[in-house]
């Protein structure tokens, strides 16, 4: 491979979903190796020892592990090429804010709405609303989080639309009802194809979802 | 670069104290508030809307909140006594141990504030981080960065003070220093570092503190069970 770099992830994370945005931004080739985490390959466990998750990028060898981490090596080794982080540093302290905000929030309560039920959900679905109000805030009428530029915020928040769906099926509420700009500002992304060509279709995530739901209810 | 740097702190606080380690170590001259974390100032407020926390670094009337976000920003406005590696993989690696820390440190917070089975589990997790730092993080350096202090060791500095006192407000061993020596070597040498020496907390003042806090964890804790 010209650029000498491998992605081991799983189709389905929002995590690896960053990485391939990141790459795809950067017009990089990877070799792309899909894990089964309920039987990890030797090599995920010799490259992430630590946390033995994906994604890991392995670049000449090395790894490199948790996808914001990824994002931004990515984003130092390849400068030249679509800067997913600006170059004031006051500017790439709000972006590592928000992509830090992203991602203390998002996933573990995005994960209650579509996967637990009753009060669990209530509550976790009052809590999504309200964080994506908060961010919807942060992007108002911008293109994009940092602007006119796509960036590592857009990445980190991005792959959970394709959540959407199930998050608003289980949950039973609108999103685009809720928080319309934080939708717009999804749709302006998912017309890039670096964004449309990482994230699974909705409908294909929701019933995947499902199954996951139903097997942690059964544990 | 030269405009008005302020922290707003609290005394207790590791997090405050990464961000005063940070600027002491670069020698950048810097005005400090301490902030009653009780009764917050509209100026704290003002400055971190989103979490209403500290540290909160204010560079030329612009605020950069949570101490890793600082640390960056820190980092690349004042490039002296660099705090990261230049090679972008030995940065991803800091970066890496930094977030690990940070991920697991709930489980420090969690047995402090509980008690029982849940605490008991978190005192597992808890001892896990420290097993996993010693067997694989330190690899016969004098810091996590190398021979000079870095990001990583300023991000674990709270082990290097907090772990203590946070041991004996409640009862319990966590770093044992035979069985974890490349650790306990590392709290030494971090501790006699000339700026980390000077800038370190009242240890009976914290205990006293963590003591009281401990308490209300207790009472909280118990009158849930009845």
């Amino acid at each position: 491979m010209a650029d000498d770099l491998i992605l081991l992830n799983l189709w389905s994370s929002p995590f690896g979903m960053r990485v391939r945005i990141a790459l795809a931004e950067k017009g990089l080739d990877y070799e792309l190796i899909e894990e089964d985490l309920s039987n990890k390959s030797p090599l995920l466990l010799k490259m992430n020892p630590v946390r033995k998750q994906i994604p890991v990028l392995i670049h000449k060898g090395r790894p490199i592990c948790e996808s914001l981490i990824i994002v931004q090596y990515i984003d130092e080794v390849w400068r030249h090429k679509s800067p997913l982080l600006p170059s004031d540093p006051y500017a790439r302290a709000k972006s590592r804010f928000w992509a830090d905000y992203v991602d203390k929030n998002i996933y573990a309560i995005g994960k209650l709405v579509w996967g637990a039920t009753g009060e669990i959900q209530e509550a976790a679905k009052k809590e999504l609303i309200e964080w994506f109000k908060v961010l919807e805030g942060e992007v108002g009428d911008k293109p994009y989080f940092g602007g006119d530029s796509f960036g590592i915020v857009d990445v980190a928040l991005i792959p959970f639309y394709s959540w959407f769906y199930a998050v608003e099926t289980c949950g039973n509420f609108s999103i685009v009802a809720e928080c319309p700009k934080l939708v717009s500002w999804a749709k302006r992304c998912m017309e890039r194809e670096s964004v449309s060509k990482s994230l699974p279709d909705q409908y294909k995530m929701y019933c995947f979802l499902l199954e996951l739901k139903t097997k942690f209810q059964a544990q | 670069m030269d405009e008005e740097v302020k922290l707003l702190g609290a005394w207790a606080s590791s997090f405050s104290y990464r961000v005063v380690w940070a600027l002491k170590l670069k020698g950048i001259k810097y005005d400090y508030e301490e902030e009653d974390l009780v009764n917050k100032s509209e100026a704290l407020l003002r400055n971190n809307p989103i979490h209403k926390k500290i540290p909160v670094l204010v560079h030329a009337g612009k605020p950069v909140a949570e101490s890793m976000v600082i640390l960056e920003y820190i980092e690349e406005v004042w490039p002296q006594t660099p705090l990261l590696p230049q090679d972008p993989h030995q940065r991803a690696l800091a970066r890496f141990w930094i977030k690990f820390g940070e991920d697991k440190s709930a489980e420090f917070f969690k047995l402090f504030q509980t008690v029982g089975e849940e605490q008991e589990r978190a005192t597992e997790e808890a001892r896990e981080l420290l097993k996993i730092l010693e067997a694989r993080a330190l690899e016969g350096r004098k810091f996590f960065n190398g021979h000079k202090i870095g990001l990583t060791d300023i991000a674990f500095g709270w082990i290097a003070c907090w772990l203590d006192v946070l041991e004996e407000a409640v009862g319990v061993k966590l770093l044992d220093a035979d069985s974890l020596p490349k650790l306990q070597a590392w709290i030494e040498n971090f501790r006699e570092d000339p700026v980390i020496k000077e800038n370190l907390p009242n240890r009976d003042k914290l205990l006293a503190y963590y003591n009281y806090r401990r308490e209300m964890f207790i009472e909280a804790a118990t009158s849930r069970i009845d």
